[in-house]
């Protein structure tokens, strides 16, 4: 079976034009690096993560997901300090875990959403930090605070965006 | 096998993905170059992201400066800017000039050190950040082809904001001093206690390595010490605003920014730092403790003599510092009392004991004695430093020496010649 950024399963499961899958992970990527300078509460967000677990939810494929997150985290790991793989680690393995739970549930309501992308934000700062400190040796602490706050934060915004971009969705 | 991995696919393949990763980073945190290793890639990716910013931040400024320079206040505008600039430098050099005075007291005596000053600072417009809220860096619109080199301070006329970490052409990544990973020595403006300056998870700034049995209070200034090489001693570098018990027997202590970290705009960068030794006086002579002393202890008066023909105190009858650098400026005339301090000598010499006929004058040595640091004045007085007076009152010719060799609490007698110069006499004096 090829990989594509769309797949066929059991339950609806829908892709997205090529415009789309390359243009909002760059308009996400560049949104973030751009919008922190000028409005500094905007650094708390994390659009790069939210929109990998959209396209990994909405897709309900693994391999798609994966690499989805692995590009998008790679990429924000060049455009950053740290060595790059960090991020890439990290979104690759929510990129996975989304695209699974997506084929298994239902994620389409605002609750689930909310908490399936606090769920992740978790998930993804533990990877994160557990690579950065325990394979790459850099000196990142955690704040549970600060955390769980981003958590909250992006997944509010995560249920607005995600409405925004089921404007995006073609069934397959 | 195949039929294994074809259950198992997925995991495969996630597995696979997160391996190539890991070796990666293993390389990357390996050759430790990294900069180096992945400067292609990155390149690529700066490439592709920063000329939409740079486009958006030369739309924003044109904008801007198309509504406020042309439609309203062109002239004011311009000038404004310029005054601007030239208030940022000065602040600079005003807070350069005031470390400086503070270090040329302490750092007189030490031959060979070196101190840093800001060369050239090459101003620069912020245009993004890294864009990940775990890592505090910003992206600048001036790069190697300005002559911007990794490891080069970024300030700001408020404080420092970071140092480059990577260079690409026309572009720069400033790692700022909230990230994590950054380090910068500083040290507190008072007490001159040392640390170490990180960045903490909320971005926030904290000073390590302080003994928690100092004193630090909140309002305490944080200064750049100089010692991480990047970052010229003296530059601000925020407030204490926060001081705490912390870990172990080192203090937690939170740090304010000086430069907004959170809303920069423009930046400088440091492009080149210059060397130079401190201004060192002169006469580097060192005074000995004992004849500092000796000054100011009792000693068995001269004996009044007489060399041909001349009276006493022409030939003897001024007192100097026993060191004999110094030389009277005055000519002879007033003899210290032995015990007594120069200045008291030196009034007390005004008010002498015999009445100065009108018409002559009797012109008094005094050094100016600066509070608490008698030795410094010493030494200063014998290296013919500018803190000596001369006091000047009318004294009578004819005062016999005896009366100043003999009473020593009195200390000044009149010299009949008081132009007359006899520095040889210093030795006379010597209360050794």
């Amino acid at each position: 079976m090829p990989i594509t950024y769309t797949s066929g399963e059991q339950i609806e499961v829908y892709r997205f034009s090529i415009p789309v899958t390359v243009g909002v992970p760059l308009l996400a990527l560049f949104l973030q690096a751009f919008l922190p300078r000028r409005f500094p509460f905007f650094s708390i967000f994390d659009l790069p993560l939210l929109v990998t677990i959209f396209f990994a939810m909405a897709r309900r494929n693994p391999i798609s997901g994966l690499f989805t997150g692995a590009a998008i985290g790679l990429t924000q790991d060049m455009l950053g300090a740290y060595p790059i793989g960090i991020n890439g680690i990290a979104m690759t393995v929510v990129g996975y875990l989304a695209s699974s739970l997506g084929a298994k549930l239902d994620v389409e309501n605002a609750g689930a959403r909310f908490l399936v992308t606090l769920g992740f934000y978790l998930v993804h700062a533990a990877v994160y930090f557990g690579v950065a400190r325990y394979m790459v040796s850099l000196t990142l602490n955690w704040s549970w605070g600060r955390g769980i706050l981003a958590g909250l934060a992006n997944a509010l915004l995560g249920v607005a965006l995600y409405f925004v971009l089921d404007k995006f969705k073609q069934r397959t | 096998m195949e039929s294994v991995l074809g259950r198992y696919r997925n995991l495969t393949i996630l597995v696979g993905v997160l391996f190539l990763q890991v070796l990666g980073l293993a390389v990357q945190v390996k050759r430790s170059a990294d900069a180096q290793n992945t400067r292609l890639i990155r390149i690529w990716a700066v490439g592709a992201i920063t000329p939409f910013e740079r486009g958006l931040v030369w739309a924003q400024n044109g904008t801007s400066n198309l509504l406020h320079s042309y439609l309203f206040l062109r002239g004011v505008r311009a000038e404004n800017r310029q005054l601007k600039e030239q208030i940022e430098k000065l602040r600079l050099d005003q807070v350069r000039l005031s470390e400086d005075a503070e270090q040329a007291h302490r750092l007189q005596s030490l031959l060979g050190f070196k101190e840093q000053i800001i060369g050239k600072p090459l101003p620069a417009q912020v245009i993004g950040s890294s864009g990940s809220d775990l890592s505090q860096s910003i992206y600048i619109d001036k790069g190697s082809n300005d002559g911007v080199a990794p490891d080069m301070a970024v300030i700001t006329a408020g404080g420092i904001v970071g140092k480059v970490l990577r260079v690409y052409p026309s572009t720069s990544l400033v790692l700022m001093i909230n990230d994590q990973s950054s380090g910068v020595g500083a040290l507190l403006e008072k007490t001159r206690l040392q640390g170490v300056l990180r960045g903490t998870p909320t971005g926030e700034l904290m000073l390590e390595r302080v003994m928690s049995d100092e004193t630090v209070a909140p309002g305490d200034t944080v200064l750049s010490s100089g010692g991480d090489q990047i970052f010229p001693k003296g530059l601000p570098v925020g407030t204490v605003s926060k001081v705490s018990p912390g870990k172990e027997m080192f203090l937690s202590i939170k740090v304010k920014p000086a430069a907004d970290l959170s809303r920069l705009e423009e930046v400088l960068v440091v492009t080149q730092k210059q060397e130079r030794e401190p201004p060192v006086t002169q006469s580097g002579e060192r005074v000995r403790a004992a004849d500092i002393l000796a000054q100011r202890l009792p000693s068995v008066p001269d004996k009044p003599a007489t060399v041909g023909g001349a009276t006493p105190a022409a030939s003897g009858g001024v007192k100097l510092p026993p060191n004999g650098a110094g030389k009277p400026v005055t000519g002879a005339g007033t003899k210290l009392a032995p015990g007594a301090l120069p200045a008291a000598g030196g009034n007390a010499a005004s008010r002498g004991v015999a009445q100065p006929a009108p018409g002559e004058v009797l012109k008094n040595v005094v050094q100016k004695t600066a509070p608490g640091d008698a030795a410094t004045n010493d030494a200063g007085s014998a290296a013919g430093s500018p803190a000596v007076l001369s006091d000047t009152s009318n004294a009578t010719p004819n005062a016999t020496p005896s009366n100043s060799a003999n009473s020593p609490a009195k200390p000044a007698t009149a010299s009949p010649k008081p132009s007359q110069s006899n520095p040889p006499a210093a030795s006379d004096d010597n209360p050794h």
